[in-house]
């Protein structure tokens, strides 16, 4: 299921230097044709590899414009379905369609803070230099395991 | 400086005390860990990515579950078991054990960053992780899809875990979009790593790195194997198509010692989609049938008596699972089916009405989480589940450390479990430490070369969280390492213009060649990188125990392998790249061909069938406790280009016995 974008919806990302596109793809799929040579649409995205697409979802999920969707890929599955996400900062919208038409919608959540809010050392204590070859890490969240040590039968 | 052309790169040099390569769990997980302890040390930290860390590596679409969870209730030492068990006996209980004692910590920060984790409430009913109920730390019940495995709401896990990540290190630290060629050992000492060099997929750079440490943890591999789809469903591998192979690849050139590498995952998934099935099998309590409706595992069950004892724990190992399987579709009773209509018709017997109106949601969730694509096959073929089954079918083979395969780098364990600290096999190469602990923890067997993660072989089932916590472990004894040797300065024992050649080779030949032919991609001074990597897969699936063959080799398939193998990494000089896109697939395929390359040598070494259903030697086919029960470990010459395996002794550190029930008769 490979991405495509919409001709009528991507805006290039207005022209910035990275496109959102782009810059989210983990396997370097997305481009950009600035002068439309390899597409005809000057100042779209496209999907250069569509066969390398592992339809992860990541640029339709972070595409501004909801630019991008996926036609599930044509050698597997047969024509007509679609599912679209929508993903806000607390939770995500899934509409999804069959090929029969028939409808369905979800919304699940994504995280339980506010999106850039992690502040990672925030109430957390400087590491112990000399602990540094013991087991156990700077921080402890209550979920370090001692562990039976009759267990170890090499001991 | 001048900015670089496609023909003629720019060449940026940057020395640093430690170099994470990968951005995945592992790298993300060491990140945050490590600013601490080098915290007024004065070491410089820099992390690359050939990605962007928001969403690479294999937690980039999400995950629905944490399979790693010890929690309160179980001991590590049940955890190195089960591990022990799943992978036919032959892990490290040493670094399962460490693993085990140290990863809930790494989910109870992911809980306090943001991650909705799924809990039980008092009438022991489950809620989402949006609930606001008490954290893991704190008390709060996960709902476990079985032993170890906590469901979560995990669109955003990578996001979430990246953002830590980052914050901890610093937005200048780190370097995303630069593809990690290879390694650069020290120029005094053979065995030591001193440097790294890769390119920007982005602009014409390259980047020669030098340091005392690095963690590499890049990743599995994938597509090395011809995959069931060959249009335009190639990309959608089970696991993720962009890792391919570049952690055992880049180490076994640097001098590493790998081990197991004749392990391999197969993993039962939903046809053609790949979506999980564990929660189907765990938390809907689904059952898989053949054609008439026949649950395999019962119905073939003595076949597990043929490998015992691992066949008779209470949960088999994967690759016996497989092996029931594989028997019904050989024999003409597939497809293969999981039974989606009678456990959600079960289950709605069971649960309370404002559950069952989750069914339905959940059972949807855990495909949208991880696998979206599943739910593209399910719209297209107009499958509900509640309606209609789906077809499950073994995967092609992967090559991976941190889920439910064992293959990986051999590193350096606890030293406070018990592990060996002397070698009783005899064979391995003289400059290799002996014992399973030779200093620090999570290093290999070359100096200052740390991995995590899919990097870490003979252990398995670590998952995301493990990773995480993995990579932690590597922080601490890294900064550890690099303290230790503050004064060293790291020297490159090739030049950097050497370099430099090497890494762009395919974009020159591509600008020698290019006006040879009038179609560029036939052209015969070049090969491109497409056709390279589907020669790698018809070799690897036909004579390496591929889907082809149902996953058989024997010793005369594999001696051809040997000889296609070995012409196609003399081809491999031959590649083209006609952008920097193309670059980057070159250099993926390099990877991939060495990595085939060990699995290869690994599967001819071990006289046995170690996983059956996931490989069979026919010439061999059984597991032999007797003569292998030990490590296949191996190292590579660069220089010559030769494998070199041996084996090394396996001891338990914890008494497997404990999963067996008595014998019957
Ligand atoms: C489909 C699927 C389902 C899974 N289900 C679960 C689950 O339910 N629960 C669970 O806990 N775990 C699950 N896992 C496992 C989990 O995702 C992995 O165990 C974990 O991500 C491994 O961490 P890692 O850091 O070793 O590799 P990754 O997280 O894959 O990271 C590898 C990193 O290396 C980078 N990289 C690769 N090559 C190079 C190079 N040459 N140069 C520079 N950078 C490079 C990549 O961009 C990436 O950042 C699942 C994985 C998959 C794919
Ligand atoms: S992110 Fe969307 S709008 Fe921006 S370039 Fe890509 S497809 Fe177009
Ligand atoms: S779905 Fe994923 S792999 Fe495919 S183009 Fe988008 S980001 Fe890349």
């Amino acid at each position: 299921m490979p991405t495509f974008v919409r001709t009528e919806k991507c805006d290039g990302c207005k022209g910035q230097d990275k496109t959102a596109c782009m810059y989210i793809c983990p396997h370097d799929l997305m481009k950009l044709d600035k002068d439309g040579s390899d597409t005809g649409h000057a100042m779209k995205a496209y999907n250069q590899e569509p066969e390398q697409c592992w339809e992860c979802y990541s640029c339709v999920k972070i595409c501004p414009q909801n630019a991008i969707e996926c036609r599930h890929y044509a050698d597997v599955v047969p024509l007509g379905g679609s599912v679209q996400p929508l993903r806000g900062t607390d939770s995500i919208m899934w509409t999804i369609k069959f090929r029969n038409g028939t409808l369905k919608r979800f919304k699940f959540p994504i995280r339980t803070t506010p999106e850039g809010s992690i502040d990672p050392y925030k109430g957390k204590p400087d590491a112990d230099m000399s602990k540094i070859e013991e087991p156990g890490f700077f921080c402890q969240e209550n979920g370090f395991r001692a562990g039976d040590r009759s267990e170890l039968i090499c001991l | 400086m001048s900015d670089g052309t496609f023909g003629n790169p720019q060449v940026i040099e940057e020395e640093v005390d430690i170099l994470f390569i990968g951005g995945g769990m592992a790298c993300c997980g060491a990140a945050f860990e490590i600013m601490r302890w080098t915290e007024g040390t004065g070491l410089k930290i820099k992390l690359v990515d050939k990605a962007a860390m928001d969403r690479s590596g294999a937690v980039a679409q999400g995950l629905s579950a944490i399979n790693t969870y010890i929690g309160t209730e179980q001991d590590p030492a049940d955890y190195a078991r089960m591990v022990s068990n799943d992978l036919m006996g032959i892990t490290r209980d040493d670094l399962a054990y460490d693993l085990g004692r140290h990863v809930d910590e790494s989910v109870h920060l992911f809980e306090e960053w943001g991650l909705p984790i799924w809990k039980l409430d008092e009438n022991g009913e489950r809620h989402d992780g949006s609930k606001g109920l008490p954290a893991l730390k704190d008390g709060g019940k996960p709902v476990r899809s079985g032993k170890w495995q906590i469901m979560i709401n995990g669109e955003s896990y990578k996001w979430i875990v990246a953002e830590a990540a980052k914050k901890a290190l610093g937005i200048d630290n780190i370097q995303e979009r630069v593809f990690i060629v290879k390694l650069v050992n020290d120029k005094n000492e053979p065995n030591r790593v001193a440097g790294a060099v890769g390119f920007s997929v982005r602009e014409n750079k390259i980047y020669v790195y030098k340091f005392k440490a690095c963690l590499l943890a890049a990743g599995g591999c994938v597509n090395i194997f011809r995959p069931r789809s060959v249009g335009e469903g190639t990309g959608r591998a089970w696991y993720p198509v962009w890792n391919s192979g570049s952690t055992y690849s880049m180490a076994a050139e640097a001098g590493a010692e790998l081990t197991m590498m004749e392990n391999r995952f197969v993993p039962t998934r939903f046809k053609d989609g790949y979506g999980p099935v564990g929660a189907w099998f765990l938390l809907f309590k689904s059952q898989a049938t053949n054609a008439i409706g026949e649950t395999y595992m019962t119905r073939n069950k003595e076949m597990l008596d043929d490998y015992p004892p691992y066949g008779k724990a209470a949960v088999p190992a994967s690759c016996l699972r497989n092996h029931l399987m594989l028997k019904e579709m050989k024999e003409g009773r597939g497809p293969i089916y999981m039974d989606t209509v009678t456990a959600l018709a079960n289950l709605r017997e069971t649960l309370s009405p404002r559950e069952v109106k989750h069914l339905e949601a959940e059972a949807w969730e855990d495909f949208l989480d991880m696998c979206v694509g599943q739910c593209g096959i399910w719209v297209g073929e107009n499958i509900e589940p509640e309606k209609k089954n789906s077809e499950l079918m073994p995967t092609e083979p992967y090559l991976l450390g941190s889920h439910s395969g064992c293959c990986g780098i051999w590193v350096s364990g606890p030293t406070d479990v018990g592990a060996p600290t002397a070698e009783t096999e005899s064979g391995a190469p003289a400059h290799l430490p002996s014992g399973w602990n030779w200093g620090y923890r999570s290093m290999t067997t070359v100096k200052g070369l740390f991995t995590a993660g899919d990097g870490v072989g003979a252990s398995g089932h670590k998952f995301s969280s493990g990773s995480h916590a993995e990579g932690r472990l590597c922080a601490k004894s890294m900064t550890k390492f690099c303290l230790d040797n503050k004064d060293w300065k790291p020297e490159l024992d090739t030049s950097v213009d050497e370099l430099v050649a090497a890494i762009y080779q395919p974009v020159k030949t591509f600008l020698e060649f290019k006006d040879y032919s009038t179609a560029i991609d036939v052209n015969p001074n070049y090969i491109t990188p497409k056709m390279l990597q589907f020669r790698l897969q018809k070799i690897m699936d036909e004579y390496v125990a591929g889907v082809a063959t149902y996953y058989t080799t024997n010793e005369h398939m594999l001696a051809v392998a040997e000889d296609k193998l070995e012409m196609l990494k003399e081809d491999a000089a031959k590649m083209r790249a006609k952008d920097l896109h193309e670059l980057l697939r070159a250099w993926e395929n390099y990877h991939r061909i060495l990595t085939a390359e060990a699995h290869m040598k690994h599967i001819q070494f071990r006289q046995e069938s170690r996983y059956p259903g996931f490989y069979y030697r026919a010439d061999k086919n059984f597991v032999d406790e007797e003569n292998w029960k030990c490590f296949v470990n191996s190292v590579y010459d660069k220089n010559t280009k030769k494998w070199t395996c041996f084996r090394r002794a396996h001891k338990d550190l914890v008494d497997k016995s404990k999963l067996f029930a008595p014998a019957k008769h």
